[in-house]
């Protein structure tokens, strides 16, 4: 299972965390801060595998990400998934993320969280895989923004924005 | 389009982000957030009503500044009222929210299980979807109660939609994650079994992660996936990589299903049905195959998803562990991947083969590999590769090429990352043990060991080498040799002045005879170390000095001069102290006899498993060290004279050892309980001789007029009987019942017993549990069997000495008769031999009904009407022994009113009477 989905900038300010286990707050700011540690260190071209840090559980657990740019996509999950698998479901994350926000860049993660949490809900529910077919999940995502855009057109009033 | 426009966010939102990012310090940062802060509480607080746009925007505010790291106590009850919304933003956000911030033991839980079970029945497949991904989330034991028997049945309607299928399958498997008690199985699973045949692959997907789950743990109500996975399977894998469309991840068909089948069937043995395992081989033949084809991409994609059908196909091959030519090939093609260039794939490789080296089959194939991975140790560039490389090598270690595997690791740990130097430490020492066929090659390596990573030698490494070294005594004379060239190196790790004191203190007279390592030589180089060392290593050479003492009498005089010296004497250590002021008493007054009878060479210590291997499965976890373990040894007998399967993990045992007359060099921070666990223990090894000193009674009486019960319960043991008598003959069930969550380890009983009874125990099918005792009453007997129990628990050992409730009543047959036939014989009997009588006072009620009942058990026929006084009882029967029977007639009459009764026993045979009547009066 998935314990923690993490996306931070290479300064390791978190842009997403997303755990599905329950730990408390101060420990899931330690989990960011010692995965980023983990991870921020390691040379590009090594391998996208290592053990998890001692919080998410030890070396029960991996840590499997990929580096885009600015950021780094980091799935914490324990031996029941394919390390290659999860590796597959990041790029699936990423290329679901470009094509819903065009380009995707770090600051559409920054101004969007709430976009990126649901986009995420589609394919990953309390820690196991729900969907991968990306264009399923676009359409879901579609479906959901016409919901949303009907119902702001009743009802919002954008002026008395503060 | 893009799917997320991004011009009609929220503004107040993006402006306050903006802000924080402008933020130029910390400080600014906190004050910034603080202001937004007390400006959602006023909003939320205030009087007017905030339309749900506002929430929404303060809610995803709030969430921002959770992502920074700053605590938000409140906004949850506004999320709450977002639920309710009938508007499908604001519900969505609320749930975002909560599913974020509300953790599983809130006090909304509630308020939450309310909103999702409106959205549950509301019938709106979107609106479903965000209560079950709420419930799957949070995954608390409230919404456990709230929603276990509703999301089954959401599972298998035939009316779900497809995504709301999905969802409601991961949100049970979920459940039954946190709270499996409360999902209750039942006629469902079955139709959850068949969403495999679903036509939507994402349903497949999702049910195929909820039955692996619940297989693991119900195998045997879900044996019916293993053909419908693997038909399934071969459909996806003989697949053109169109058919399955989008489900088609880079030319590859499916590859996340394909994983989640293969996983589900490891969780089963090969299917027992020719067709279906003959199926499942060709599946993974073909994957196997399409492994070996040209890429069909070269996107790193294409690879990643072939690969990863791949190695789970391998590791369903390892764990069948039944197709020597799949294992083979398997074998070859992760060779292929070893020296792959995908740092990915070679770190893959290296881990899946780390299985393989543990099935027999492979186990010779693996071991071809042996300079790639070495190599890979050498030249790879990154850590966590070399781990695995380690790992590897460890696995596929065997006789023929431990010496250049330990040789290896051992240049390795050099400059090996600081992380994984421990572990290599253990994994060397173990090897270095396990396969040692001369031992002198095991205490260089373990020296060498020390020299290079002394500060990751943990304490059970060197306990060990001393127990292997005092164990074996060809290779003591070497040992003593070996540290003592090791100690002249100038600078020396501490952990080798410990094993150098050690023994040299027990052995050093073997090499004494050489006038470069004479004694005094021994002595001032272990001293010249003394002043650097810690307190618990000074303390050690303490010992080895007065061991000294005994060894070499020549020395006495230097080292009581050293014991002398206020340093010692008036040391501010009070273990130091006190072991200077013994020893030095102990030197001055003991007669060389009675030194060398306490400071005598350690005895051997009994062998038990390697301490180290016990600290290398803590450290690793169980799961991998102890598996390449278990399913080696068989291979390993014979290569392995050291390493036994008693589970026991302490240490070295000094606490235990049978060191009652040696003074040992007691360890550090052992040392002072070290006397008190010698005593504590001697004292139950002495009663064992003189059992019946301390036999325990306590139960005994309740078994005279009753066959079953509980004869002894303490904290730890609890021992049950069953027992049947026929004639002279008994059979007697033991059960031993282990009240603790440990092992009991060295269980054992005997049965004491006095002359005219034999039982012999038999043990049953080398279980523990049960013993069968089988007994026959030779003659007449007073004293009963005695039953002693023996077992170690804890670090110490237990004796239990109990009374077994074989008395001679139990051999009674009880026989009818008439009135006038027993008081003819009653007349016969010839008092006092033949007949005696007894006045004794009513221990327990004088109840009619409880008093015939106690006849009754013991063992004599209730006569009823045979005496005139219907007030009276009587009773006949004949007691049976292996050369005589002996004829019983019984008659008590209660004296209500004075609360006495007289008792007559008359026996054909006097020495029966005594012993018969003591019984009956103590026990009525």
């Amino acid at each position: 299972m998935i314990k923690a989905i993490l996306i931070f900038n290479n300064h390791g300010k978190p842009r997403l965390s997303k755990f599905y286990e329950h730990y408390t707050e101060d420990t899931e700011q330690q989990i960011i801060r010692e995965t980023f540690h983990l991870v921020s260190k390691r040379d590009e071209n090594v391998c996208n595998f290592l053990e998890g840090g001692m919080l998410i559980g030890g070396s029960d657990n991996k840590l499997i990400y990929r580096h885009y740019a600015t950021l780094y996509f980091v799935f914490c999950v324990d031996s029941s998934e394919s390390e290659l698998g999860i590796l597959d479901l990041i790029q699936v994350f990423v290329e679901t993320l470009d094509k819903c926000f065009e380009n995707v860049c770090e600051l559409d993660l920054i101004f969007h969280v709430d976009k990126v949490h649901n986009i995420l809900a589609e394919m990953v529910m309390g820690g196991m895989v729900l969907e991968t077919n990306m264009n399923e999940i676009i359409t879901q995502v579609d479906a959901q923004n016409k919901m949303e855009k009907s119902e702001t057109f009743i009802f919002q009033s954008p002026r008395q924005d503060r | 389009m893009p799917a997320v426009s991004k011009g009609d966010g929220m503004r107040g939102l993006a402006v306050f982000i903006s802000d924080i990012r402008n933020c130029k310090s910390k400080e600014a940062e906190i004050k910034r957030i603080n202001k937004e802060l007390a400006n959602i509480r006023s909003k939320f607080k205030g009087d007017k009503a905030l339309d749900g746009y506002s929430k929404k925007k303060y809610v995803c505010k709030l969430l921002f500044i959770f992502l920074l790291g700053h605590d938000i106590d409140f906004g949850h009850m506004e999320a709450v009222n977002l639920l309710s919304s009938n508007k499908y933003t604001e519900k969505q956000i609320g749930y975002l929210f909560i599913s974020v911030l509300v953790n599983s033991n809130s006090d909304l839980i509630r308020l939450i299980n309310n909103a999702i079970k409106n959205d549950l029945s509301s019938r709106n497949p979107t609106y479903m979807n965000l209560a079950l991904h709420c419930i799957a989330n949070v995954g608390s034991r409230e919404m456990a109660e709230a929603f276990a028997s509703e999301v089954p049945r959401i599972l298998v309607a035939g009316d779900t939609m497809d995504s709301v299928k999905q969802s409601a399958a991961l949100c049970l498997l979920r459940l039954n994650r946190t709270s499996p008690d409360l999902v209750p199985m039942g006629e469902w699973t079955s139709r959850v079994v068949h969403l495999l045949n679903d036509q939507h692959l994402g349903v497949v997907t999702a049910a195929t992660s909820l039955i692996s789950t619940l297989a693991q743990k119900n195998p045997d109500d879900f044996k019916t996936s293993v053909s419908l996975a693997v038909a399934r399977l071969s459909r996806i894998v003989t697949s053109a990589s169109t058919d399955l469309q989008d489900y088609t991840y880079y030319f590859v068909a499916a590859p996340w299903l394909s994983v989640k089948l293969l996983r589900l069937l490891q969780c089963y043995p090969p299917p027992e049905e020719g067709a279906i395992r003959g199926r499942l081989t060709e599946c993974l033949e073909t994957i196997l195959n399409k492994a070996q084809e040209p890429p069909k991409s070269k996107k790193v994609q294409h690879s990643n998803a072939k690969n990863a059908v791949l190695f789970e196909a391998i590791s369903l091959i390892i764990h069948h562990d039944s197709e020597p030519t799949l294992l083979v090939r398997a074998c070859n093609q992760l060779g292929q991947f070893l020296q792959h260039r995908e740092t990915n794939l070679r770190y893959l490789a290296l881990e899946s083969m780390c299985t393989l080296a543990s099935s027999e089959f492979s186990h010779e194939a693996v071991k071809t590999h042996i300079e790639t991975v070495i190599n890979s140790l050498k030249t790879e560039r990154d850590v966590s590769v070399r781990q695995r490389a380690v790992d590897l090598l460890y696995a596929m270690c065997d006789r023929s090429n431990a010496k250049q595997i330990v040789t290896e690791m051992l240049s390795y740990l050099e400059t090996a990352d600081y992380s994984i130097r421990e572990e290599i430490v253990l994994k060397v020492a173990i090897l270095a043990e396990k396969y040692a066929v001369d031992y002198t090659w095991y205490v260089d390596t373990i020296l060498n060991l020390i020299r290079i990573a002394g500060d990751y030698v943990s304490e059970e490494v060197w306990y060990r080498v001393i127990q292997i070294v005092i164990n074996r005594d060809d290779v003591q004379g070497y040992a003593a040799k070996t540290v003592f060239e090791a100690l002249q190196a100038p600078a020396c790790h501490e952990n080798l002045v410990k094993v150098g004191g050690y023994i040299l203190g027990e052995f050093g007279n073997l090499i004494a005879g050489d006038p470069r390592s004479s004694p005094l030589v021994q002595f001032h180089l272990l001293h010249s170390k003394f002043h650097l060392c810690s307190v618990p290593t000074r303390a050690l050479l303490l010992s080895a000095y007065v061991k000294f003492i005994n060894l070499f009498p020549e020395v006495k005089g230097t080292i009581q001069e050293v014991l002398r010296s206020d340093s010692q004497l008036r040391n501010a250590d009070v273990e130091l102290q006190q072991r200077a002021v013994e020893y030095l008493r102990l030197s001055c007054i003991a007669t060389t006899d009675i030194l060398a009878t306490v400071l005598e060479e350690m005895p051997p210590f009994p062998e038990r498993e390697s301490s180290i291997l016990a600290k290398l499965k803590k450290k690793k976890g169980s799961g991998t060290v102890s598996d390449i373990e278990d399913s080696r040894k068989e291979r390993n007998v014979n290569a392995n004279a050291n390493v036994t399967s008693s589970p026991s993990s302490d240490l070295l045992g000094l606490g235990n050892s049978s060191a009652v007359n040696s003074a040992s060099p007691p360890t550090s921070s052992h040392a002072a309980s070290l006397l008190v666990d010698v005593f504590s223990e001697s004292l139950p090894v002495a009663a064992l001789g003189s059992a019946s000193a301390h036999v325990i009674e306590e139960n005994f009486s309740r078994f005279v007029c009753k066959n079953n019960g509980v004869l002894f319960e303490s904290q730890l043991l609890q021992i049950g009987l069953k027992s049947e008598f026929r004639q002279n003959l008994g059979r007697m069930y033991i059960f031993y019942g282990n009240k603790t969550s440990t092992q009991f380890l060295n269980f054992s009983s005997s049965v004491v017993c006095p002359e005219p009874l034999t039982a012999d125990p038999v043990l049953d099918g080398g279980a523990q549990l049960q013993q069968i005792l089988n007994i026959e009453c030779i003659s007449d007997f007073v004293e009963a069997p005695v039953l002693n129990i023996q077992f170690r628990y804890g670090g110490s050992t237990q004796n239990i000495s109990v009374r077994l409730p074989v008395t001679l009543n139990k051999f009674f047959q009880p026989t009818e008769m008439t009135s006038q036939d027993f008081f003819q014989r009653w007349k016969q009997l010839s008092p006092p031999q033949q007949e005696v009588q007894k006045i004794f006072k009513a221990k327990h009620s004088m109840d009619t009904e409880i008093t015939k009942a106690k006849i009754i058990g013991f063992g004599t026929a209730l006569l009823d009407g045979v005496d005139p006084n219907p007030s009276n009882f009587v009773g006949a029967g004949v007691i049976h022994t292996k050369t005589i029977q002996v004829g019983c007639l019984l008659r008590l009459e209660p004296n209500t009113q004075a609360q006495v009764s007289t008792a007559a026993l008359g026996l054909d045979d006097l020495h029966f009477s005594e012993s018969l009547a003591s019984l009956f009066h103590t026990h009525l």
